[in-house]
């Protein structure tokens, strides 16, 4: 089991690291690494590092092999208060989503009713019926013939072996069943016992009821959460109360290296909130098709009105006719825009909703939808554009690292640039959809600052990994790389400091609440 | 088509069907132990009296451990609070209160049983917008069940 919270260097975390330092691993690599650069205002965040971040929480990594002690634990902790086999407390405990406490209080006074409810048979009267009764019809395949195994539990309801076998096959395997597998016989309530079950079907099949009860096990416990990497077996333990979401974002990080949300299971999502991202997808999910007409369609010069057709790729439009300037995206005059397109990632309130008056009051809201909406979409679609570029460096870089005396310690630092620049963008993304329901107040402008900073670090390294690289050159552009590196993280710090705080002071507005 | 150990209990299940259908019950088309096509006859005294239905009963190849998919079709689809006019039926046992211990003939009986129960004949509230929605497979919609008293 390691604890850990999430610090700036995850990027650092692969398959690689023990568990249990994990946490260690990261502020030793982010003292020596980037420790030493002179960048202003970094100096305070590598004193920050010292404390939980705001943005951070509280969690650990188990691996199943834990999941699967803690359950047995638990079960020999009850099978000896309740004096009733392994296997029983744990039916028992399951049919209480593990609450031991209740268990105990309530067994005391009805136990009988609770071990029928969890389908545990205590005397041998009652076990379960191995042989064909006279006259026996299985009712699932109708075979009547006296030879072969049978079973039947208390209930008295008897079926062939094979059809009972396949019966419970289905439900585990097909269905994915594993708490409530009645008998098969119509109406009837009896519960099929563990024991049945293990006796019954085949090892692989048993393999994946143990597994079908591990996930049952983290779902019935609100502090767990199964990490949804595809292949990872580990389950994240987080002890924040649920309520705690509306105003924390719960990022963890699996042992694995995937980054994801404690709260809702998707990908990290800070800084916005779990309910912000919901009604955020939903929003998308709805309006992409209007969405997409509208942005495919024209529109109307602010100044003389006639239609305008975009056909490139620059907001920077200029109407035929009249000649004005303007930006697609907030129709406000150009002017104001100064020279790059990252100007506008405020949607200027003021400046441009008197060009917007003259369009459509709907037409208005949808564009400010997509002013949120392209942003968003833009960093998710640079983030593939940086990865694939790293594909590609990565293979000039091994090949430098055949050819020159760079070590491969030293070529590394590309790998780093990109995985930053990712998380980066992934934070920046959800920015976005944060300042769609942002109301505007006086703490909103260095929001906006602050996304914007952000914003201009990210393209810059992203530009300066573009840049083809040079044996002679090399040198001097991994430092240039590491330097922007650290201050694209830094920035990005502050973006999720300053939102978390926000959101735990209550300093945001929303115009719609998502706190359910 | 049903695995080999089912293949018997189908065509035991067809003689039976043959020999003693179930009150206003017979069989249009049972040629292979996949698509089976039965005639079902409302019942004398009630709503549908006079009245000819076609089910088609489709079988996977984990019938009966899994539920046939059944529907009604052809011109004549009753017109019933828990019916689809796209044929779709809304009964818990052939779907989430399916055992392995049901048949067809007793799909069948509760099919008349449902039939015979109903008071005024109309579609389900939600008809309209359930079929221009639903999937083909009635067995893939999200079936909440309306009340039972019907
Ligand atoms: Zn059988
Ligand atoms: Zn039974
Ligand atoms: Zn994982
Ligand atoms: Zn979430």
């Amino acid at each position: 089991m390691s604890a850990g919270t999430i610090s700036e260097d995850e990027f650092e975390g692969s398959s690689d690291y023990d568990e249990n330092d994990f946490e260690d691993d990261d502020e030793d690599e982010s003292d020596t690494e980037f420790g030493q650069t002179g960048d202003m205002g970094f100096q305070d965040m590598i004193t920050e590092k010292q404390r939980k971040k705001a943005y951070e929480v509280d969690f650990s990594v188990l691996p199943l092999a834990d999941i699967m002690a803690a359950q047995t634990s638990a079960a020999s902790h009850v099978s000896g208060i309740l004096g009733v086999s392994l296997q029983q407390a744990t039916a028992l405990l399951r049919s209480f989503k593990w609450n031991k406490e209740r268990l105990v209080e309530r067994y005391m006074d009805h136990s009988q009713e609770i071990l029928n409810q969890a389908g545990i048979v205590l005397d041998d009267v009652h076990t379960p019926v191995l042989k064909r009764p006279r006259g026996f019809v299985c009712m699932i395949c109708f075979d009547d013939s006296s030879a072969g195994p049978a079973l039947g539990l208390r209930c008295g309801h008897v079926f062939c072996q094979p059809c009972y076998e396949q019966y419970l096959t289905q439900k585990i395997v097909e269905e994915g069943e594993c708490r409530r597998i009645l008998c098969p016989e119509s109406g009837c309530n009896t519960i099929v016992d563990e024991e049945t079950i293990k006796k019954a079907v085949q090892p692989t099949v048993i393999a994946k009821y143990q597994q079908l009860q591990d996930r049952a096990y983290v779902a019935d416990l609100d502090n767990l959460r199964w990490c949804p990497a595809p292949n990872c077996e580990n389950a994240i333990d987080c002890r924040l109360p649920h309520s705690s979401f509306k105003t924390v974002v719960p990022t963890v990080l699996c042992a694995c290296g995937y980054k994801f949300c404690f709260g809702c299971g998707l990908g990290d999502h800070q800084p916005a909130a779990c309910g912000l991202v919901k009604m955020w997808q939903k929003k998308c999910a709805d309006d992409s098709e209007t969405a997409n007409w509208i942005s495919a369609h024209t529109k109307e010069c602010g100044k003389c009105l006639s239609t305008i057709e975009k056909n490139g790729g620059c907001n920077h439009m200029t109407c035929r006719k009249c000649k004005y300037e303007f930006c697609w995206v907030c129709m406000g005059p150009w002017s104001e825009h100064g020279t790059s397109w990252y100007n506008c990632n405020r949607f200027e309130e003021t400046s441009s909703t008197d060009a917007r008056d003259q369009q459509a009051k709907s037409r208005a809201s949808l564009e400010r939808y997509l002013h949120y909406y392209n942003r968003f979409a833009n960093h998710e679609h640079s983030a593939k554009l940086d990865r694939d570029l790293y594909t590609k460096t990565e293979k000039k870089m091994e090949e430098m690292q055949r050819t020159s005396d760079l070590s491969w310690i030293e070529v590394q630092f590309l790998k780093k640039a990109v995985d930053v620049l990712t998380s980066c963008r992934m934070t920046l993304r959800w920015t976005y959809a944060f300042a769609f329901y942002l109301a505007r107040n006086n703490m909103t402008d260095l929001f906006e600052d602050n996304q914007r900073d952000l914003e201009v670090a990210v393209e810059a390294l992203s530009e300066l990994l573009e840049k083809p690289i040079e044996r002679e050159k090399i040198a001097e552009l991994r430092q240039q790389v590491l330097d922007k590196t650290v201050y694209v993280g830094s920035r990005r710090e502050v973006v999720l400091e300053d939102t978390a705080k926000g959101l735990a002071e209550g300093r945001w507005e929303f115009f719609v609440d998502f706190s359910k | 088509m049903a695995k080999p150990m089912f293949a018997r209990r189908l065509s035991k299940e067809l003689k039976d069907l043959a020999m003693n259908p179930p009150a206003g019950v017979d069989i249009i088309d049972a040629n292979d132990f996949k698509v089976w096509k039965l005639g079902l006859a409302g019942a004398p005294g009630t709503l549908y009296e006079g009245e000819k239905f076609q089910l088609e009963f489709n079988f996977g190849p984990n019938y009966p451990l899994e539920s046939p998919q059944v529907l009604f079709v052809g011109d004549n689809v009753p017109i019933h609070p828990h019916i689809y006019s796209n044929g779709h039926i809304c009964l818990d046992v052939l779907y989430n209160h399916w055992s392995p211990v049901q048949t067809v003939a007793s799909i069948c009986l509760s099919l008349q049983s449902m039939l015979s129960s109903c008071t005024s004949k109309e579609r389900p509230p939600d008809n309209a917008n359930y079929i221009k929605t639903a999937r083909a497979n009635p067995k893939h919609t999200a079936w909440a069940f309306h009340d039972d008293t019907v």
